[in-house]
């Protein structure tokens, strides 16, 4: 649920980065929060274990500049992937206005990429969102590894709404930003048509 | 209102601010700010340069999500009020009306017990100006900013 101030005139987005643990989703952020002019980006928060493994949430506001007068922020989040934290998820995908499903490339990894959609999608529900109509986009990371699933699999297996799909190497930086953008952009048609 | 947009226009944006500026001088705080519980800030007052109020805003949804879903697990339906006491400040953290969090820091020229009965005033202040927010929310059905071309979204991501 985007938050609109029409007194400061500011637009507040909530990105979700969601997928199996190990995916790659903290990295998204950590790049995007490297790359990004200071001025636009805030303090990356990351609730992680001793280990760097996220806990509860990473956290990354940003802030992109005017549109028709109004500034706007982008609130990125990511979730624990690990089976077990699925409270957390649950709390962190509140009020979500978008979400990028991180998907590991790797053969091995196939079966965690499915039961996290399909877990994404029972969360969602279970708030009351659409699951088929949020906006999403799709990551297929990790793509720099030898024994990467093709393409057409990974869409097959996960990309059942045909939304935008990207390949990324997030440790090295492709394809992090076309996937930013595309949800950014997804999220602003959304916004414009009025809402779910 | 679990659907759409939270939109906030300047009279109720101006009713937070006068409610905030009066609870941060009745209970002698240092700042005090209020967030939805996705973590979006609302509204502030006080010593808000010296803070990081972005970061701080989300990971005080995060704490009232996180002791929410502990409550909930001892059949609870949430805890209402967080107190974190510092070595030099405290934070009292209280959800208003299910759906906002009030935040108030102060010191020891305050008190816990000051701040709780000053917050209790607030709130009461402040969900009312929250109907009045839902009263135009339903009044303006779907809201969002309708005039949102193309191009202005082409010319953001630039
Ligand atoms: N080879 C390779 N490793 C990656 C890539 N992206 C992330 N990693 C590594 O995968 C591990 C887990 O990444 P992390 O972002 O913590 O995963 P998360 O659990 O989804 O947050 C880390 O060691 C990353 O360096 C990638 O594109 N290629
Ligand atoms: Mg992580």
């Amino acid at each position: 649920m985007s938050f609109i101030n029409y007194s400061s005139r500011e637009i507040n987005c909530k990105i979700v980065y969601y997928g199996p643990g190990l995916c790659g989703k903290t990295t998204n952020l950590q790049y995007i929060y490297r790359r990004m002019n200071p001025d636009s980006r805030g303090k990356m928060i990351s609730l992680a274990t001793e280990t760097e493994r996220t806990l509860f949430f990473d956290f990354l506001p940003l802030s992109l500049g005017e549109i028709r007068g109004f500034k706007t922020r982008f609130h990125l989040y990511t979730v624990p992937g690990q089976v077990f934290y699925d409270a957390s998820r649950r709390l962190i995908l509140r009020g979500v206005d978008g979400v990028v499903f991180c998907a590991d490339s790797q053969l091995t990894r196939m079966d965690s990429n499915v039961e996290s959609m399909e877990n994404l999608r029972i969360n969602l529900r279970e708030q009351g969102v659409d699951g088929d109509r949020l906006p999403l986009v799709m990551q297929y990371n990790k793509r720099d590894l030898p024994h990467a699933a093709s393409l057409s699999d990974l869409h097959a297996l996960l990309n059942y709404r045909n939304v935008p799909e990207f390949e990324a190497v997030a440790k090295s930086g492709v394809g992090v930003f076309e996937t930013l953008k595309a949800i950014i952009k997804y999220i602003l048609v959304d916004l414009k048509k009025g809402g779910r | 209102m679990a659907q759409g947009h939270f939109i906030l226009y300047d009279k109720e944006f101006q009713g937070f601010q006068i409610a905030l500026k009066k609870l941060l001088a009745d209970s002698y705080a240092k700042i005090v700010f209020l967030v939805d519980k996705n973590g979006s800030l609302l509204a502030s007052a006080g010593e808000t340069a010296d803070f990081d109020t972005t970061s701080l805003a989300s990971l005080a949804a995060g704490n009232i999500a996180a002791t929410g879903g502990l409550a909930s697990l001892i059949g609870e339906k949430e805890f209402s009020i967080l107190f974190h006491e510092g070595e030099r400040d405290n934070m009292h953290i209280s959800v208003v009306a299910d759906r906002l969090i009030l935040v108030v820091i102060f010191d020891r020229r305050s008190s816990v017990g000051l701040v709780r009965l000053r917050v209790r005033r607030a709130s009461t202040q402040l969900e009312r100006i929250l109907r009045d927010v839902d009263e135009k929310a339903l009044a303006d059905e779907d809201g969002g900013i309708e005039e949102l071309t193309e191009e202005d979204i082409e010319s953001l991501l630039k």
